[in-house]
């Protein structure tokens, strides 16, 4: 124990010149200047649960780093720190999100949802008073120049003295008087700082202007300007009221009280829906949802075992060929062998994804007058229906993987191959083995030792081959039955991506929660596989 | 016929050629050679002659049937598609998703080989296990993630390369370690002790001595995350949405993308420009790739 400590000591003394403990001290302020910025920041923000986090992360990594001893976590930290960003917390993240309702209108907070509900639903107070309107723009932000008038004489009443009185927002700020304003008859026209935007300019910015709303006060209830044709701005109101203390939307116009639901919307009793909702946390209701419904079920069991031949046959297949040309080429009288094999990985060399986009290119006959490349050079020209086939599809995708994956397969079978001793071979010829028997009896389970694992990691990879569906097929032909953007040729990983960002309805609920069930599968596959291959090995 | 004489004066008759034989041993070996070198060129002399037609678009059945530099010059001349940026773009995130997983994997497992540690099993498979989480899957999350850093510095968020250098980097261990794990190993550990012996620290040993010896597998998990990123479309695709900060992989599937104005020749060109120097440089580094992705699983 103490001889241990001494060389430890030693190790440590020996650990480096000054100039290399002055560089570790500099990097370590660096990241400690860098984190303590990070935490004020954060601090303003009132996040105070990451800015903790920040803080205590900083804290391990000068520990870690200004203590004697503890050589590995020094090696380790800076991989790790990278790895509990990107990928252990955000898979954490990930699975949290299964559990909510995050999609297209839940993805904020409740007090976002009842801004943009009382915001959202307005209209225009009957009888209530114009005002006159000048667009101004300052700073590239259009602002309201309006002018209230004096409440009109009423016959027979004796008016109080009034002065118009001019006011100025934009669709941040709501609504100040100001005095400074220049008048063009009885109208505000223009303000010094501003810019006045001229009757012309208002039909060409038309859109741009009839979407803005002023707030008439700080309070949201007490309602908005808006115009309709760039010269009076009239008050709008919210349709809806909101009662804080009851937690309840009131419709003003039909009386209909809307009140909170647990999935993260305001729900009449007859079951109407506001949107936007929020976020909220649902439990189990993606996971439930994925499994109770048919119009996602079905799709969901078709999207799974296509995975799984697709990610099984693209493997066997490459591996096949790649075995294959690899037992081909493997003889010594063959001349040009080097030939052959440097064009026949080209394939693996070329960049994989545009790959994927140049055999879409030859595959389609999308277009009345042009027919794809494949068609006209080996079809004699007749409009065969590659990649809008369901069946087609699926063939025309294993071929191209094919195609991607058989010359990494053929490299990979020659080296194990090579490795295999020729006394082998020889012995089992005298014993009169014939070569078939070699093959089978000697090289392949040979063979299949150091090549098992490769195996397996070709079949993870394809099991989550995004691009080369994305690319080639893009998941279709889409399946017009499935309650969801899905496709015949769509695989889990495909499927989730279109869920959450190629939908009229971006689910990322939902496809977070199959992302844990893919999670799941992945895992598994590993740990038995890494089993297995270990069970290979022993055999040996 | 000709003849030739052996030492003793003997004549030895040169073997008759014989097609059959010839056939039966290495013929039929040509021709299913030649098949599949055709299978393996087709595609990519289809994407370089459709790069060379000025047309736009392959019209007839033949290969290389006009030959014109337009579409080249297309797509260097394109304003909004601007191509040289693209390419430096993916340069640098390449480049730099290279280096920092190679040094950050090298110090990684030079722990695991060289220390021992309680956890040190485990660890390693911990890693290799986290790892098979595809990155694409948690993109909303890593999205929210930059948009906080992004936040706080700008510099790092949404848009930024560096920021997608940092995403990139989460994957920079796990089974880049382990086949590093392996090729480490077989660094015998008595020219540590040596080196130990002779006064040198932890850190010299890794920077000076180590490091030098597994250059062959540092080169090739360069290479592969190399190739890994600029491969990469999903994540690109989210986190840069300025043409000018965009990658190649995100910029030319624009080409093609849109459903009703696909423009093949500008694409097959960038295609081609894109893939040459990545493809030379493969090929000439293809035996050490196939040794270092062999050597983590023969062992």
């Amino acid at each position: 124990m103490a001889k241990k400590h001494n060389t430890d000591r030693l190790v440590e003394a020996a650990s480096g010149p000054t100039w290399v403990i002055i560089l570790k001290i500099m990097l370590l302020a660096v990241v400690t200047a860098v984190s303590v910025y990070a935490i004020f920041m954060l601090v303003l923000a009132n996040d105070y649960v990451l800015a903790s986090i920040v803080a205590v992360a900083t804290l391990a990594i000068n520990y870690i780093y200004l203590r004697k001893g503890a050589l590995p976590a020094k090696y380790l930290t800076p991989g790790i720190i990278f790895l509990l960003i990107f990928q252990v917390f955000v898979v954490g993240y990930s699975a949290f999100i299964g559990f909510t309702n995050y999609s297209t209108g839940h993805n904020g907070t409740k007090e976002m949802a009842i801004d943009s509900l009382l915001e959202g639903q307005l209209e225009r107070i009957p009888d209530s008073p114009e005002f006159a309107l000048s667009v101004v723009e300052k700073d590239g932000v259009i602002n309201f120049l309006v002018t209230q008038d004096c409440p009109a004489p009423v016959e027979g009443v004796e008016s109080e003295p009034c002065e118009p009185q001019v006011f100025i927002g934009n669709a941040t700020t709501p609504l100040q008087p100001v005095t400074n304003a220049n008048w063009l008859g009885d109208k505000a026209s223009s303000l010094p700082g501003y810019e006045t935007i001229k009757f012309d300019q208002i039909l060409e910015r038309q859109d741009e202007i009839l979407a803005i709303t002023v707030p008439f006060t700080d309070d949201p209830t007490e309602g908005a300007l808006q115009t309709t044709d760039g010269r009076s701005a009239y008050l709008y109101m919210a349709k809806l009221v909101y009662d804080p203390v009851a937690d309840t939307m009131t419709n003003t116009e039909t009386g209909v009280v809307y009140t909170p639901s647990a999935t993260g919307s305001f729900v009449s009793e007859s079951g109407e829906e506001l949107q936007p909702g929020w976020r909220t946390i649902v439990g189990l209701d993606n996971f439930i949802k994925a499994i109770n419904e048919d119009s996602i079920r079905e799709p969901f069991i078709g999207v799974l075992i296509w995975t799984f031949v697709f990610a099984f046959l693209s493997m066997a297949f490459t591996f096949i060929l790649g075995l294959f040309l690899a037992i081909m080429f493997n003889d010594p009288r063959m001349k040009l062998r080097k030939f052959y094999r440097i064009i026949v990985i080209l394939p693996y060399a070329f960049p994989a994804f545009l790959s994927a986009l140049v055999w879409a290119g030859m595959f389609r006959n999308d277009t009345g007058d042009y027919n794809g490349f494949i068609n006209q050079m080996f079809f004699g020209g007749a409009s065969i229906p590659w990649l809008s086939d369901p069946l087609l599809a699926k063939v025309s995708l294993l071929l191209v993987n094919l195609w991607l994956g058989f010359p990494y397969m053929f490299l990979v079978t020659t080296g194990a191959l090579q490795a295999i001793p020729e006394e082998l071979n020889e012995a089992a010829r005298v014993d009169g083995a014939t070569p078939w028997q070699i093959f089978r009896r000697i090289k392949f389970p040979l063979l299949m030792v150091s090549v098992a694992p490769l195996l397996i990691s070709t079949f993870a990879f394809n099991f989550n081959n995004f691009n080369l569906i994305y690319m080639l097929t893009g998941g279709g032909p889409a399946d017009p039955r499935a309650g969801m953007n899905v496709g015949s040729t769509d695989i889990l990983i495909s499927m989730v991506y279109k869920i959450a960002f190629d939908s009229s309805v971006r689910d990322y609920g939902l496809a977070s929660a199959f992302t844990i069930l893919i999670f799941l599968i992945v895992v598994g596959i590993s740990v038995v596989s890494f089993r297995r291959t270990k069970m290979l090995e022993d055999l040996n | 016929m000709a003849t030739i004489t052996d030492a003793n004066g003997t004549v030895l008759t040169r073997p008759k050629f014989n097609l059959l034989r010839w056939f039966g041993q290495t013929g039929w070996r040509h021709i299913v050679g030649i098949f599949f070198v055709i299978f393996a060129l087709f595609p990519l002399a289809y994407v370089l002659s459709a790069s060379l037609n000025p047309s736009g678009i392959l019209a007839g059945s033949r290969l290389f049937g006009e030959v014109g530099l337009d579409n080249y010059v297309k797509l260097l001349t394109n304003e909004n598609k601007p191509f040289a940026m693209w390419f430096m773009n993916s340069m640098l995130v390449g480049l730099g998703t290279a280096v920092g997983t190679v040094f950050l994997g090298a110090l990684a497992a030079y722990s695991f080989s060289r220390m021992r540690f309680t956890g040190r099993r485990t660890g390693l498979l911990t890693l290799v296990l986290v790892q098979m989480f595809p990155q694409i899957l948690a993109i909303i999350a890593i999205y929210s993630v930059m948009q906080t850093i992004g936040g706080i510095f700008p510099a790092l968020g949404v848009n930024s390369h560096i920021g997608l250098i940092m995403i990139y980097l989460g994957g920079a261990l796990g089974v880049n370690t382990y086949l590093m794990y392996g090729f480490f190993n077989t660094v015998p550990s008595e020219i540590d002790e040596a080196a130990k012996i002779d006064g040198a620290g932890h850190a010299r040993i890794f920077f000076t001595i180590i490091l030098r010896l597994v250059a062959p597998i540092l080169a090739v998990i360069g290479l592969l995350s190399f190739i890994g990123v600029t491969n990469d479309f999903v994540i690109a695709s989210i986190m840069l949405t300025e043409p000018e900060s965009q990658t190649l992989a995100v910029g030319l599937f624009k080409y093609v993308a849109d459903a009703n104005f696909k423009e093949w020749g500008p694409f097959a060109a960038g295609a081609i420009l894109a893939a040459l120097p990545v493809t030379i440089l493969f090929l000439f580094l293809q035996k050490y790739i196939v040794g270092g992705l062999t050597a983590g699983s023969v062992k």
